[in-house]
């Protein structure tokens, strides 16, 4: 019996989870438009900010506290503390190195002390085993099949086909799957357009 | 009763105020640069003997005395240590007002003898400045006045009714008239108090500003004349010293809620919260070790502050152990009564808490949200404030599809007006699926921003077989492709 999307994402509430891949940014961005609350998101101040404009559709800019730390230790420092606390409904780090997994089973217990959810936004590879899930998110080229030729095709409507290919690539509680999924802009959710990879 | 002023002038105020946190042995002066040079802005009586004077500039001082030692003047300390003077003043009375840069008046009506009179007193007051190395010229009258004339021109006391006949040979500037009013009396073979005072009023009045019959009547007692003294200043600071050291991190903790307790008290009093805060820990070898928290939002609220400061003490080195806890509040803004709100209250607490713990580890400054900005111009359409000094904003505008991640505009290779089909982008090789645009965006015209020297741009966002999805400009008057986002 395959695995179903609604049972893992939204994402366990007070765990630490891991993303991975091109498309991890909109990812968070979507799991954050999920929560409630402040929206703590941690970053190393020689990245470039996110673009609150790019993320005001899956998730109110609003509600973040952008938070820049000098290197990764300070970024993990700061996502612990801000976990402890429990005063915000998401925190969102994002790293350049890799998760020792004292540092992963640091955040995890943070987390669950104090009932707030993390996403670490990881390089390929770099996670720790500590993580509750991981997944990578990569865009999906062709949604509609394969591509009929090379031209780029202008498109007339502003009908966005955005897709991405959320995989689930650990899980602590269960098995391994991967889901085609598409945001819908109007209902503020995530639409899953085929499972298993379809 | 009758008043009794002193008048305390220090002439070499700022000249000792320097020499005594680091004096010299060799003639000394304070320079400051005014009217296009630096100037000799006060001296010290050695450098007065070499034929120095206040104002001269200081290469021609140098000229008379090659071996001058000098130091920048701080008109803005020397200030401060007048106030600071002044606070000492009131060891003798309560009423203590400043006068002008370097002087004081002391309203010590009915305190005199508290020191056994008013002759020992201005030799306390003598004996204690001139312990601390400054210079001072006292005069004491009925009038603020003639106490000024006599601190300025005749050392020493002037009894009840005798007020006349100390003035009145003192030359016309001892009534605080301006050079210009004294010299023009002068002319007229005016020089002494007492020959102003026998002219006939009217005439004076009708001849000079009524500043001259004003600061006459003022010497003489005919006109009353205010001394301010100075607002006490309320402190936000509390010490605790302790009989025996402490080194526990409990024992400490314990010691810093009780002083939090009474800071809060204070502020609560003074409807003020403090803003940032310094716990200073003074150890038995005299080493001290400070404790700094800025709060993200104005408080008073003990445990809250004291949770806060957990992280920072816990760093301290107690070494042989701490004998004293100073707790002040180095910044306060006011603050209000706040009605208890069921609903919102203690969430919002608690984030202001986080932003304040962030902040004490990256620096609250670093703690930032995003604001609209009203521009079309991509880059420019947010700005980012400190979280602590700002809220959050209410509706952000919806705009069109923006990448989630905005950066420097990468050169790519590409021709043509519409997006290249295949292209190198940070080392991979990558094949457009489908484009969308263009999307035209002018710079604006008023704004010479460098990275916009290309002129206009016209957008495209592109999905590519990779599963990239970029955010592409091309300059249509200097042909060139650029990424400057992703969609991720």
């Amino acid at each position: 019996m395959s695995l179903k999307f609604s049972s893992v994402f939204p994402l366990k509430h007070a765990r630490a989870h891991e993303v991975c891949g091109d498309s991890a940014l909109s990812f968070a961005a979507i799991a954050a438009g999920m929560t409630k609350g402040a929206v703590v998101w941690i970053s190393e101040d020689w990245r470039p900010t996110v673009n609150p404009e790019g993320l005001a559709p899956y998730c109110d800019p609003g509600r973040l506290l952008l938070t820049r730390a000098g290197n990764q230790l300070t970024a993990l420092a700061s996502a612990e503390t801000a976990l402890r606390s429990g005063a915000a409904g998401l925190v969102v780090a994002e790293l350049s190195g890799t998760v020792g997994l004292t540092e992963g089973r640091r955040l995890q217990l943070a987390a669950e002390a104090g009932r707030t959810t993390a996403i670490l936004l990881i390089p390929e590879g770099a996670g720790s085993n500590a993580a509750e899930t991981r997944w990578r998110s990569t865009g999906l080229a062709a949604p509609s099949g394969p591509s009929s030729g090379l031209a780029p095709v202008p498109r007339q409507n502003g009908h966005d086909s955005t897709h991405w290919r959320w995989s689930l690539i650990k899980n602590k509680i269960g098995t391994l799957s991967e889901w085609v999924v598409r945001w819908d802009a109007a209902a503020h959710r995530v639409i899953v357009v085929s499972e298993a990879g379809g | 009763m009758q008043r009794r002023i002193v008048s305390l002038w220090f002439p070499r105020l700022a000249a000792e105020r320097s020499l005594r946190a680091r004096p010299v042995d060799a003639p000394f002066a304070l320079s400051l640069f005014d009217r296009n040079s630096e100037r000799l802005y006060d001296l010290c009586p050695r450098a007065e003997s070499f034929g120095l004077n206040r104002g001269m500039t200081l290469v021609h001082a140098r000229s008379f005395c090659p071996g001058l030692l000098t130091r920048p003047a701080d008109p803005a300390a020397d200030q401060r240590f007048l106030r600071m003077l002044a606070r000492w003043a009131t060891r003798y009375c309560p009423w203590v007002g400043l006068d002008g840069r370097n002087g004081l008046f002391l309203d010590i009506t009915g305190s005199a003898h508290l020191l056994g009179g008013e002759e020992p007193l201005l030799d306390d007051i003598r004996a204690r400045l001139a312990r601390a190395g400054l210079t001072a010229r006292l005069g004491l009258a009925d009038t603020p006045g003639t106490a000024w004339a006599l601190s300025r021109f005749a050392e020493g006391i002037a009894e009840t009714g005798e007020t006349l006949a100390r003035i009145g040979p003192l030359p016309l500037s001892a009534l605080r008239l301006s050079d210009q009013t004294c010299t023009s009396l002068e002319r007229l073979g005016i020089a002494t108090v007492s020959q102003l005072y026998n002219l006939p009023r009217a005439t004076v009045a009708r001849r000079y500003e009524p500043d001259v019959l004003r600061r006459l009547d003022q010497a003489l007692g005919a006109l009353p004349e205010q001394i301010s003294p100075l607002g006490e200043e309320p402190g936000f600071a509390v010490r605790m010293t302790l009989p025996d050291p402490i080194g526990l991190l409990d024992d400490v903790m314990a010691a810093a809620r009780r002083l939090t307790a009474h800071l809060c008290q204070r502020l609560d009093t003074a409807q003020k919260g403090a803003r940032s805060l310094k716990l200073t820990f003074r150890r038995v070898d005299q080493e001290n070790q400070a404790v700094e928290l800025k709060l993200a939002r104005p408080m008073r609220d003990p445990e809250r502050i004291l949770a806060l400061f957990e992280r920072g003490v816990s760093a301290v080195d107690a070494g042989y152990g701490i004998d004293m806890i100073r707790l002040e509040a180095t910044e306060v803004e006011p603050l209000g009564m706040r009605q208890l709100d069921r609903t919102e209250g203690l969430e919002k607490d608690g984030l202001d808490d986080l932003i304040t713990q962030l902040g004490n580890r990256v620096g609250l400054d670093n703690i930032l949200r995003f604001q609209p900005v009203d521009s079309h111009i991509p880059e420019r359409s947010f700005k980012l404030v400190p979280a602590a000094y700002s809220r959050p904003a209410q509706a952000w505008p919806a705009n069109r599809p923006r990448p989630i991640r905005l950066f420097a505009p990468e050169p790519i290779s590409g021709t043509g007006f519409e997006p290249p089909r295949r292209f190198r982008w940070r080392g991979r090789a990558l094949t457009v699926f489908e484009a969308e645009g263009p999307e035209r965006i002018t710079p604006a015209w008023w704004d010479l921003d460098d990275s916009w020297a290309k002129g206009l741009r016209d957008y495209w966002r592109i999905a590519t077989h990779q599963g990239q999805r970029l955010w592409l400009f091309h300059t249509p008057q200097h042909p060139a492709w650029f990424v400057q986002g992703e969609f991720g």
